[in-house]
C-alpha cells in the first residue's frame, strides 16, 4: 500500500468516527441539553479519568428489518460502549444514547452492552451502566425483549463478582429496570431519572389514580419511598462525583481488598463522649459517633434517604474500607422494621461478597410494633438480617452503645450468629425486653398484690433496670467479650479488624442457600 | 353444579386491565383491598409511628422556622422530636400532652 492511499484511509476513518459520534445529530442534541442533560459520550468522558476512554464497536449497525428500518441509519444503534480508568484502575462502562431512536433497545444495541458486560466479568473490573433509554425498539419486536434477557442474566452471572454500577440518566421504564435492579448499586439524578414497570398513563387508565411521571418514578421516590436507588443527586455532575468516590471505597472484584489509603485520625469536633444522652429516652444522630470513630471522619453513607432509622455505609479505619452498620435513634427511635431489614441485610451482603468487614453499632429497641408491618411480613423481611449476618464470613464487629433488646439484640450482628468481637459500653441495655414490660411480667404477682401497686410497679421496673438493662450479665456470659469506655471504641476497633485480618471460617458446602427474600 | 361454560364463566369472573389488554380473572384480597394514592398534604403533619404525646411545644399561630421541635413523641423507649418541616406558622394542633395516638395520626395542622 502506498502512502497516498494508506492517508485517504486514515481521513476516510476519521471521518466516518466523526460522523458516527455525532450520535442522533445537531437537532437530537440540542433536545437533549434542553432536557437539562449531557449526552451520553460526554457522561461517559465526565465520570472516567482524562483521556481514558477507548471506545468499540463503534460501527456496529442496528438489525431492524421490518417496518422499513432497514432504510434508517443509527449511530452506534444507540448506545456507547467502552473501557477506561478511574483513579487509574480500569472500568467498563456504556452509556443508551438518547439522541439515537431515543436510546431504543435493539439487538445490536444490547449486544454491544452485553460484550462489554462479557468483559468486565472476564476481565474482572467494575461495569457502570447508564441508562437512558425510551424501552424497547416496538420494531424490533421480541428480539429487543431477547436482549434485555442478555444483559439480565449477565448482570446475575456477574453479581458478587465485579461491583455493578447503574446510573439513571433518562427515561428507563418497562422491563429495562430490571438491570439497574439487579446491580449493586442504583445512583439517579432530580428531574432527570424516571424509572418505572408501568407509567402514569397505564396507571390512570387501570386504576383511575392521577399521578405525574416524578411522583410515580423520580429520583426523590425511588430514594426515599421505593428504595430501588441507593445515590440521589442533584445534579449529573453530582452523581459522577458520587460514582466516582463509590469506586474509591471498593474493592473492584471479589478476590481483591479495596485499595488501601493513609490512614488519618478523626476530627477533634467528634467528641465520643459527648454525643450520647444520659437519658436513654433521648434520640441523638448516630451519624455523629460513625464520623467520630472512622478515619478523617468520612463517612460515605449508601441510601441516605430510605428507612432512615437504620444507616448503612462505607469508611476507612486505618486506611482500610469497612462496611458500617448502625441503628439511628434520631428516626423512629432506631427500631427495626420491613424497609430496614431490607436496606442492612442487602448491604451485609454486599460487604461480603466484597471482602469489606462489618462494624455494626447497635441503639436498637426492638421491632416496630403494628398491624401493617405484620401484616407486610416483618417477620420475613427482619429475618433477612439475621440470615446475612450469619451467612457472613468477613470480619464482623459489634459495639452495643445503649439499647440492644429482644429479637433486635440477636439480629445485630450479636455472638451467637458468630459476631467476631462484640464490645459494649458501660451505658448498654442488653436485655430480652424493655424494664417496663419485663417487670410487668416478671413481678405481676409482687404488684397485683402489693398496697399500692403503681408504687411497687415503679420499683420493680428501677430493680430490674439495675440489674438487667446494662452490659454485665451479657458479659458474665461472654456474649460481650468486653465492657469499653466510649474513647476506646476506635482503638478497639482497630486492633479487631488488624486481629481479624486474616480471618479464615468454613460454612458447610451447599449450592447456595435460601434466603427470606 | 352447571357445567362450566365459557359463559358462565364470563359471568362470575370481575375484569382487570392491564397495558396489555383486558383480563376476566380473580381478584385477590389485597388487591381489592388496596388504598387508593392521594398526594401527601405537606401542610398535615402526622404520626409514623405509634406512641404518646409528651409534650406540644407550639400553639396554634405561632410562627416556626425549619428545623425547631415543635413536639415530642415517646414511642419505642424513645422521645422523638417532631421537628417543623418548613419555615411556616401552626395552623391547628389536633393533640395534647399524655395522649396515645396510633399511627398515621394527623397531630398538627400548618398554615
Amino acid at each position: 500500500m502506498n502512502l497516498m492511499s494508506l492517508k485517504r484511509n486514515i481521513q476516510d476513518l476519521r471521518k466516518r468516527k466523526i460522523e458516527i459520534q455525532k450520535g442522533g445529530g445537531d437537532a437530537a442534541i440540542e433536545k437533549q441539553v434542553a432536557m437539562g442533560k449531557l449526552t451520553a459520550r460526554e457522561r461517559i468522558l465526565a465520570i472516567l479519568d482524562e483521556n481514558s476512554f477507548h471506545e468499540y464497536d463503534l460501527f456496529a449497525e442496528h438489525l431492524a428489518r421490518d417496518f422499513d428500518m432497514e432504510k434508517k441509519v443509527l449511530h452506534g444503534d444507540g448506545v456507547v460502549t467502552g473501557t477506561g480508568t478511574i483513579y487509574g484502575s480500569p472500568v467498563c462502562i456504556y452509556a443508551q444514547d438518547f439522541t439515537v431512536a431515543g436510546g431504543s433497545l435493539g439487538l445490536m444495541h444490547a449486544q454491544k452492552i452485553t460484550k462489554i458486560m462479557d468483559h468486565s466479568l472476564k476481565m474482572r473490573v467494575p461495569l457502570i451502566g447508564i441508562n437512558d433509554s425510551g424501552g424497547a425498539r416496538i420494531q424490533e419486536g421480541v428480539n429487543s425483549l431477547a436482549g434485555y434477557g442478555e444483559i439480565f442474566f449477565r448482570n446475575t452471572l456477574a453479581s458478587g463478582v465485579i461491583p455493578q454500577i447503574s446510573v439513571i440518566l433518562g427515561p428507563c421504564a418497562g422491563g429495562a429496570v430490571y438491570s439497574p435492579a439487579l446491580t449493586d448499586f442504583v445512583f439517579v439524578v432530580e428531574n432527570i431519572s424516571k424509572m418505572f414497570i408501568t407509567g402514569p398513563n397505564v396507571i390512570k387508565t387501570v386504576l383511575g389514580e392521577e399521578i405525574s411521571m416524578e411522583e410515580l418514578g423520580g429520583a426523590r421516590v425511588h430514594c426515599e419511598i421505593a428504595g430501588n436507588a441507593h445515590f440521589y443527586a442533584k445534579t449529573e455532575v453530582e452523581c459522577f462525583d458520587q460514582i466516582k468516590k463509590l469506586i474509591a471505597y471498593i474493592p473492584h472484584n471479589n478476590k481483591e481488598k479495596a485499595k488501601k489509603i493513609e490512614s488519618k485520625e478523626p476530627l477533634k469536633k467528634y467528641k465520643i463522649e459527648d454525643i450520647v444522652p444520659s437519658d436513654s429516652k433521648y434520640p441523638y444522630d448516630i451519624k455523629d459517633i460513625i464520623r467520630s470513630i472512622t478515619d478523617g471522619s468520612e463517612f460515605f453513607e449508601v441510601m441516605e434517604l430510605y428507612a432512615q432509622n437504620i444507616v448503612i455505609g462505607f469508611a476507612r479505619m486505618a486506611g482500610e474500607t469497612c462496611g458500617f452498620v448502625a441503628n439511628q435513634p434520631k428516626v423512629l427511635a432506631g427500631v427495626l422494621d420491613c424497609d430496614s431489614s431490607d436496606k442492612a441485610a442487602r448491604f451485609i451482603r454486599y460487604c461480603d461478597a466484597f471482602n469489606i468487614p462489618i462494624i455494626t453499632l447497635e441503639d436498637m429497641p426492638g421491632y416496630l410494633p403494628g398491624v401493617d408491618q405484620e401484616h407486610m411480613g416483618v417477620i420475613r423481611h427482619g429475618a433477612k438480617i439475621l440470615y446475612s449476618y450469619s451467612e457472613a464470613t468477613v470480619p464482623k464487629i459489634t459495639v452495643i452503645i445503649r439499647k440492644a433488646y429482644g429479637g433486635g439484640y440477636i439480629a445485630m450482628n450479636s455472638r451467637h450468629l458468630r459476631a467476631d468481637f462484640v464490645f459494649a459500653w458501660p451505658t448498654a441495655e442488653i436485655a430480652v425486653m424493655g424494664p417496663e414490660g419485663a417487670a410487668n411480667i416478671v413481678f405481676s404477682k409482687e404488684i397485683s398484690t402489693a398496697e399500692n401497686p403503681e408504687e411497687m410497679r415503679k420499683i420493680k421496673i428501677q430493680e430490674y433496670k439495675e440489674k438487667f438493662a446494662n452490659p454485665y450479665v451479657a458479659a458474665g456470659r461472654g456474649y460481650v467479650d468486653q465492657v469499653i469506655e466510649p474513647e476506646e471504641t476506635r482503638s478497639m476497633l482497630l486492633h479487631a479488624l488488624s486481629v481479624s485480618a486474616n480471618k479464615s471460617v468454613s460454612m458447610p458446602q451447599k449450592k447456595h442457600g435460601i434466603p427470606p427474600f | 353444579m352447571e357445567e362450566n361454560t365459557d359463559d358462565r364463566f364470563l359471568g362470575e369472573y370481575p375484569m382487570i386491565l392491564l397495558s396489555s389488554g383486558i383480563y376476566k380473572t380473580e381478584l385477590s384480597k389485597k388487591f381489592e383491598n388496596r388504598k387508593k394514592w392521594v398526594a401527601k398534604d405537606p401542610k398535615k403533619i402526622y404520626t409514623v409511628i405509634p406512641g404518646t404525646i409528651i409534650d406540644v411545644l407550639v400553639k396554634p399561630g405561632q410562627v416556626v422556622k425549619k428545623g425547631e421541635i415543635i413536639l415530642i413523641l415517646e414511642s419505642m423507649k424513645m422521645q422523638n422530636q417532631i421537628i417543623m418541616p418548613f419555615d411556616g406558622k401552626i395552623k391547628t394542633i389536633f393533640v395534647k400532652a399524655d395522649e396515645k395516638v396510633p399511627r398515621e395520626y394527623l397531630m398538627i395542622e400548618l398554615a
